[in-house]
């Protein structure tokens, strides 16, 4: 496939796994890397990317997944706003089997609610030019990736003067998410796989922080196997030389200073919210976008009465730990028993980005444990039996 | 009262009014209408005009509530009978490569073909919604009949539902079917030993593609075509070089991944596939980069996985070569021993992850 096999040769990939390997000899120490976006978590599981490195790299897997994020609560205002008479509510079609409190999208849809799975913002405003006598509401949700094409949603709306649609927003913002990590005591990470998707639109100069306050260093990476090779390469060549730097693997992608269009079409249309509550990792400040008040006809949670309420995270989940890398997705007591992608309890399991979810779908566990590196502060009660996984 | 000799009905007016009476029923329609499924004689002019004029054969046209069959003549042919039933709900009704009325025949035979049977004989049930255009269900039932004859099976009995407006996506159809299996042959998920070879037809995805793409909703164009075909002619190829066929299934909805879990669960023995032998379409791929979609899980419905004996599988593989249904015919796999109920994949990399069970749809992903 043009522009992608190319990502994709294994000699190239063990080249560079060579090259990984020689680097890590010169560090004294096992290195923890996390790589924030789902999107890497999903390619590093699919390609078995984990399994070829040497065992004294350990990727944790970090809370990048736009849908993984989202509350229960936010997902039970979304369901109440769907069940509203006269509405149709339009969604992304893997935001349907999250769970809220109760049911998910997908239970309400089958119990009569008018929901609808669209590829695009613009194609939930066409529904609502093609339903005048209904109201069409748009669940808004992802990071700065998915925020600038809700944003010109908006602002088409606007100009096209459409009284019948409105956004749910609940998009977050990578950059705090970071900064409540990393001011985690537990988090002991040795670099940063920085989101590319994310980066494509905000640039790597916002990452100046985690190098410059943290000492942490970031390769903002691509997709593609060799992409994420290739960064983790570029991570351990600065921690051989001592560096300490934001550099960027995806610069057939990413500029630094990001895109400066879709930056102020975000800008035009959102706010930040003092506050937001993230699934596994509890309130963030300033980390949640809301729309500005001079777009308030656009904004579904003026438009309808919903419960805004928060919902706590199920006791037994440790999604939060997981999150920050402190403990492995087995080692949840629900892990593959009571919480399975037909049957998710937390943030994790819930899409198929997400680490637990990740593990469960592609990971032989026998042998990812056994390549672990060994923790001595944590103590667990009896993992669960895990017989599907015994090989 | 004086009563008309019976001579006096043999008036010409009258003979005419009986001819046109008696003569083929032909619908005027141009839409279903809930009359069409009332039972009376616009039921039976639907009945006459598009299935017993389009399927045409003997069976059918005595109209009888049920097919009746030579048992002696099917005997002849096997020991055993294989019976299977289908529903087909695609939408839409017509996309690139095929349409419905292709698929519910070629889905059925290939249900019956993958046990080793002759696919002999089939029903036809369609549920229609009132306003579907007569000329979609003519179009259907012609695909219907051309599917038939290139299968060489013969649609024997059938029956016509409308429902109300709503209450049905434009057509369903059901067939079910019957088949004979020939002495000898044992094809069973439950065969599978280690060491088995895994072999497929060709190229995996196709259909679950051009159906994504027919939907119209990702605004993609590709050349994408369903791979719907026969393919009990490729099975009886198979089966003439290698009677011995442990297991053979066609990979239809939740895809290859599934089969191949369906099989390791079933014979207790664990499956590990090279991605790198497993062929799929650069569009395929493609689309599936773009939707966040596994191409082991999207649906097919001419592809047939055949788990052969190692000794057996270059013959076989050279066999269904010679076949235009089997042409890019490769071997994707082996059974191993352990894990036992679990596919693995060795990936590009040489790394080895689990193809687990599909979970739901496959759901576009948002970014």
């Amino acid at each position: 496939m043009k522009y992608v096999d190319e990502f994709r040769e294994p000699e190239k990939a063990e080249a560079i796994r060579r090259e990984i390997a020689k680097l890590c000899h010169q560090l004294e120490k096992p290195i923890k890397i996390m790589e924030v976006c789902g999107g890497h978590t999903h390619s590093i599981f699919k390609y078995g990317i984990e399994e070829i490195l040497p065992q004294t790299i350990e990727l944790i897997h970090g809370p990048g997944c736009p849908v993984c994020v989202m509350p229960k609560g936010r997902l039970d205002d979304a369901i109440a706003i769907s069940q509203n008479h006269n509405v149709i509510f339009a969604t992304f079609g893997d935001a349907m089997r999250v769970p809220g409190s109760k049911t998910t999208l997908l239970q309400a849809r089958a119990q009569g609610a008018d929901i609808r799975m669209v590829y695009s913002p613009l194609d939930s405003l066409q529904i609502a030019k093609d339903n005048r006598d209904k109201q069409v509401v748009f669940f808004a949700l992802g990071f700065e990736t998915t925020a600038p094409s809700t944003a010109f949603t908006i602002l088409q709306a606007a100009a096209e003067g459409i009284h019948n649609f409105s956004m749910f927003s609940n998009h977050v913002l990578v950059i705090p998410a970071l900064k409540a990590l990393l001011d985690n005591p537990d988090l002991q990470l040795d670099g940063f796989v920085g989101p590319g998707h994310v980066s494509m639109v905000i640039g790597t100069d916002p990452y100046q922080f985690i190098s410059q306050q943290y000492n942490k260093p970031i390769v903002v990476s691509g997709f593609e196997p060799l992409d994420i090779l290739q960064s983790i390469w570029m991570l351990l060549q600065q921690l051989v030389e001592n560096r300490c730097e934001v550099e960027n693997q995806y610069n057939r992608i990413v500029e630094k200073s990001g895109n400066t269009v879709a930056l102020q079409a975000i800008n035009k249309v959102f706010t930040v919210r003092d506050s937001f509550d993230w699934r596994g990792l509890g309130d963030i400040p300033y980390s949640g976008l809301k729309i500005k008040p001079e777009y308030a006809q656009f904004d579904a949670e003026l438009k309808f009465t919903i419960p805004n309420l928060k919902v706590a995270d199920h006791k037994a989940c440790k999604c939060g730990e997981i999150l920050k890398g402190v403990l492995k997705p087995w080692e949840c007591k629900v892990f593959g028993t009571a919480c399975t992608p037909e049957t998710p309890i937390g943030t994790c399991m819930v899409s198929s980005e997400g680490a637990c979810a990740a593990y469960y779908k592609y990971g032989r566990l026998s042998t990812i444990a056994k390549r672990t590196i060994p923790k001595v502060t944590i103590t667990q009660e009896p993992l669960p039996a895990c017989g599907f996984f015994s090989d | 009262m004086n009563i008309p000799p019976q001579n006096s009905i043999k008036n010409p007016l009258f003979q005419k009014i009986e001819q046109a009476r008696h003569r083929q029923g032909k619908v005027r329609d141009t839409h279903i209408t809930l009359a069409h499924g009332s039972g009376g004689k616009a039921m039976r002019d639907l009945i006459d005009d598009i299935f017993v004029s389009s399927f045409d054969n003997p069976i059918l046209s005595q109209l009888e509530d049920q097919a009746t069959l030579n048992l002696a003549r099917l005997m002849q042919q096997g020991d055993r009978l294989a019976f299977t039933t289908d529903s087909y709900v695609v939408d839409p009704l017509f996309f690139p490569g095929s349409d419905i009325g292709e698929l519910a025949i070629n889905g059925t035979v290939n249900d019956l073909a993958v046990s080793g049977a002759k696919p002999l004989y089939l029903t036809c049930s369609v549920i229609l919604e009132e306003g579907l255009p007569v000329e979609t269900l003519r179009r259907v039932a012609t695909s219907m009949k051309a599917a038939a004859e290139k299968a060489s099976v013969q649609i024997v009995t059938g029956d016509t539902k409308v429902v109300h407006r709503g209450a049905a996506d434009k057509l369903f159809i059901n067939t079910a079917g019957i088949g004979i299996i020939p002495r000898g042959v044992n094809i069973s998920a439950h065969n599978i030993k280690p060491g088995d070879a895994i072999i497929i037809n060709g190229e995996i995805g196709n259909h679950g593609t051009a159906i994504l793409i027919a939907r119209g909703e990702l605004a993609l164009e590709t050349d994408i075509e369903s791979d719907c075909q026969p393919l009990h002619s490729l099975v009886e190829t198979i089966l003439h070089v290698c009677p011995q066929i442990h297991a053979m299934r066609d990979a239809t909805r939740g895809g290859l991944a599934t089969v191949l879990n369906e099989f390791a669960l079933s014979s207790n023995v664990g499956i590990r596939l090279f991605e790198e032998s497993i062929p799929v379409r650069e569009e395929v791929n493609g689309v599936c980069e773009i939707l966040g979609l596994d191409p082991l899980y999207l649906a097919n419905e001419g592809k047939l996985v055949v788990v052969v004996p190692k000794e057996n599988a270059g013959k076989v593989l050279s066999a269904m070569k010679s076949h235009p249904a089997g042409k890019d015919a490769c071997i994707i796999g082996e059974v191993i021993s352990s894990p036992p109920g679990i596919v693995l994949l060795k990936t590009l990399f040489g790394a080895e992850r689990i193809v687990d069970m599909l979970v739901g749809d496959q759901l576009p992903r948002i970014c």
